[in-house]
């Protein structure tokens, strides 16, 4: 977190800790900064005060993105998502075809993102939504998420668009609009904000069932007592993101860069899964054949080095990437792959210790 | 020395790891992540569940080692699972926690040691490990009731060389009264009776879910072949049993005999159960040196050894014994001392 958000919340868990739903002094102020956080969170996304509903993540966004529309929608059940979108969004949409539904999962190609061309054809007038993510999480690929919206809204008005950007505010700017989308997820701890703080853009007019259901908070979309803390760290968060962006995009660019032909040229067989253009500045996903990840991560950990690999199962142990998978790799690759996450407190140390713990590991285990 | 301990959520495995970190050893606690239901989830009841990772978790937090959890199902499942459904199908019994020690544990674990740059494998059995005159002996645990040496009977050199037994020394309650002094929170676990993959329903229901062609209908018949009724299947079947047999005959019948190829299961009373010998295979001697003659054999984990004979791969015992069955495994002893093991592979009458 980054301690300019922790020093704008503290306040908040302390001297200002009203309820913002109530009605006296105390809680006032707790509405106020609400209020005013949503504001200028609004600001920056391009988007009105109304249109955004705070939640406690990129998960639960995601869910009441795709249940709350399925379950307001009388005429259409169906939903659309790409094979590799997060889990989140992918087991919302099976629960959701659990329940009898329409589910259509498009395939993505090679560098993880899927086809205009296949995302029409899958939009139909049964279509309550469709999910598609402006940055892949596991390999950093960006998607054109504007055209697909206008390809989908031309084609079928009627469908709705939600990305999932949990990834992408931090590395891109972007509008609401310039987007197209009628929803949008977004959370905190990707940039430097809480944990459990995050938010749901919802375009005016489109009208979502809720999944929280109470005290009616959030205009009826999202019942519960405000993390006002919560909610003051994520707008401080995003604005602080979106004046560094374009510094954070060139320099933990160059060194994720840097990293990536490092080891290109260390390894010669590496096979880099991040596609080559159109993508995030700081994701590295890579495949080092014959050596198995949980290995090498274990081993990478002893080092000092922290890397991962896909989700973790329940008991902890690392699970075959779903979206490595939905590119073609075999499960046996997917096994082989590693992830390298950079952040806005990485530096050139780091990546080099981490480029020549990895290089010296992957000669000891071959 | 680096040592790597197998955790399996248990006082056994967690005061293991506190015993070799005491000593001075650089610790990586591990978990096996072995099976998974049929949709993917994790086990809740039986041996190491989804709680049971948690506990080792803690475990390894208090102790303030590394902690990981390694995925071993794919092995497991064709090591271990494949080869339960297989032996029940065939008409044997098997002991599935002694074919992970064989090939799981103690092979495919012990053999990744050097990619974790660990250079000993710690487990939390009760038996003990003693270099003298330049072997590695297995031995007894210290706690008679607790004694697992049975199950590590496949043991030879190679593993030895690379394997510590910490608790060995301890009975069952010192082992308790040390997690208790440490505070770890396995201390009083209760510990668990279950086959990992079975969990706490019948195996029979396993054999029903994952290997529904186990089940061949046949007949039940005596010792001189009378039919006595119909079964579903020999898999649900071992030699001893009494119950379940779904013939009254006013005396108690066992399943004596289960021929695979005619799916037949044969029923006779107590004395018929009785053998003289059993045939072995995939013998392995813990010193390297093969023995012959007279001899302890114990064929039940927590059992009596009784004296015995082994002339080539059979083995005669001393007074008739009952109800054993083909696919079970008999280590050999010389007072506390394991010689080696096998598997029995036929009973003789």
């Amino acid at each position: 977190m980054r301690p300019e958000v922790w020093d704008a919340m503290a306040p908040f868990a302390f001297d200002s800790f009203g309820n913002s739903s109530g009605v006296h002094g105390v809680s006032r102020r707790a509405k106020d900064a609400l209020e005013e956080s949503r504001e200028r969170i609004a600001s920056i996304l391009g988007a009105s005060p109304m249109e955004i509903v705070f939640t406690s993540g990129g998960t639960e966004s995601d869910n009441l993105a795709l249940k709350g529309a399925v379950f307001n929608n009388s005429d259409r059940t169906g939903v659309v998502v790409g094979a590799s979108e997060h889990e989140a969004v992918l087991e919302a949409a099976h629960f959701l075809s659990r329940l009898g539904n329409e589910l259509t999962v498009i395939g993505v190609d090679r560098s993880g993102r899927i086809a205009v061309e296949g995302l029409i054809d899958s939009v139909t007038d049964n279509t309550a939504v469709v999910s598609v993510m402006l940055v892949n999480n596991e390999t950093g690929a960006v998607s054109d998420v504007s055209a697909f919206s206008e390809a989908v809204h031309e084609a079928n008005p009627g469908a709705l668009v939600h990305s999932d950007a949990v990834q992408a505010f931090g590395c891109l700017e972007f509008t609401v609009d310039q987007l197209g989308v009628d929803l949008l997820s977004l959370t905190g701890h990707k940039f430097g904000g809480p944990k459990g703080a995050g938010l749901l853009y919802v375009r005016e007019g489109t009208h979502l069932e809720a999944l929280s259901h109470g005290g009616g908070q959030e205009l009826g979309r999202r019942s519960g007592t405000h993390d006002v803390a919560g909610v003051v760290g994520l707008a401080k968060a995003m604005e602080m993101t979106a004046a560094e962006r374009s510094r954070f995009v060139s320099e933990v660019g160059s060194l994720r860069d840097e990293l990536e032909d490092e080891l290109v040229s260390a390894i010669p067989d590496l096979v880099v899964n991040t596609p080559a253009t159109d993508r995030s500045p700081h994701h590295l996903n890579v495949r080092i054949p014959g050596v198995r990840n949980e290995t090498l991560l274990l081993r990478l950990d002893r080092a000092g080095v922290a890397a991962s690999a896909g989700s973790a199962c329940q008991s902890g142990a690392a699970t075959v990437s779903h979206v490595l998978e939905a590119m073609g790799l075999s499960a046996e690759e997917a096994r082989q792959s590693i992830r390298l996450s950079l952040g806005w407190t990485t530096t050139r140390e780091e990546i080099d210790t981490a480029s020549d713990t990895l290089i010296s590991l992957v000669g000891e285990l071959r | 020395m680096r040592a790597l301990v197998a955790m399996s959520g248990g006082v056994d495995s967690s005061v293991a790891a506190a015993l070799m970190r005491d000593e001075g050893h650089e610790v990586v606690g591990v978990t096996l992540k072995l099976w998974s239901g049929p949709n993917g989830e994790a086990p809740t009841a039986g041996c190491c569940t989804v709680s049971d990772a948690e506990d080792a978790r803690r475990v390894a937090a208090q102790l303030q080692i590394p902690y990981y959890v390694l995925d071993y199902s794919e092995e497991f499942k064709g090591g271990v699972v494949d080869k339960f459904v297989n032996d029940y199908a065939s008409g044997r019994t098997p002991n599935p926690c002694i074919e992970c020690n064989r090939t799981v544990k103690f092979d495919q674990l012990l053999s990744r040691l050097d990619d974790f740059d660990c250079e000993v494998l710690v487990t939390g059995h009760h038996a003990r490990s003693v270099r003298e005159d330049g072997k590695w002996r297995l031995l007894r645990g210290a706690d008679g009731a607790k004694d697992q040496s049975y199950v590590l009977s496949m043991l030879t050199q190679t593993e030895l060389e690379r394997t510590r037994f910490p608790v060995g020394d301890l009975t069952k309650s010192q082992v308790r009264s040390v997690a208790g002094g440490m505070g770890l929170r396995t201390a009083n676990k209760p510990e668990s009776m279950d086959i990992c993959f079975v969990g706490q329903r019948d195996y029979r229901g396993f054999l029903a879910d994952h290997a529904p062609d186990a089940f061949r209908a046949g007949e039940l018949v005596d010792s001189e072949g009378n039919h006595l009724g119909d079964h579903e299947g020999i898999a649900g079947f071992t030699i001893g049993q009494r119950r379940g047999l779904g013939v009254a005959l006013g005396e108690p019948r066992f399943v004596i005999r289960i021929e695979q190829g005619t799916s037949t299961v044969v029923v006779g009373e107590r004395h018929e159960l009785e053998i003289e010998g059993v045939d072995l295979e995939q013998v392995t001697w813990t010193l390297g040196v093969e023995h012959s003659g007279d001899m302890m054999a114990q064929y039940r984990a927590h059992g009596d050894p009784v004296e015995a004979r082994l002339e080539g791969d059979h083995l005669s015992f001393a007074e008739r014994q009952r109800a054993i069955a083909p696919g079970q495994t008999v280590a050999f002893y010389e007072g506390d001392t394991v010689l080696g093991g096998a598997l029995i592979s036929a009973t003789t009458a």
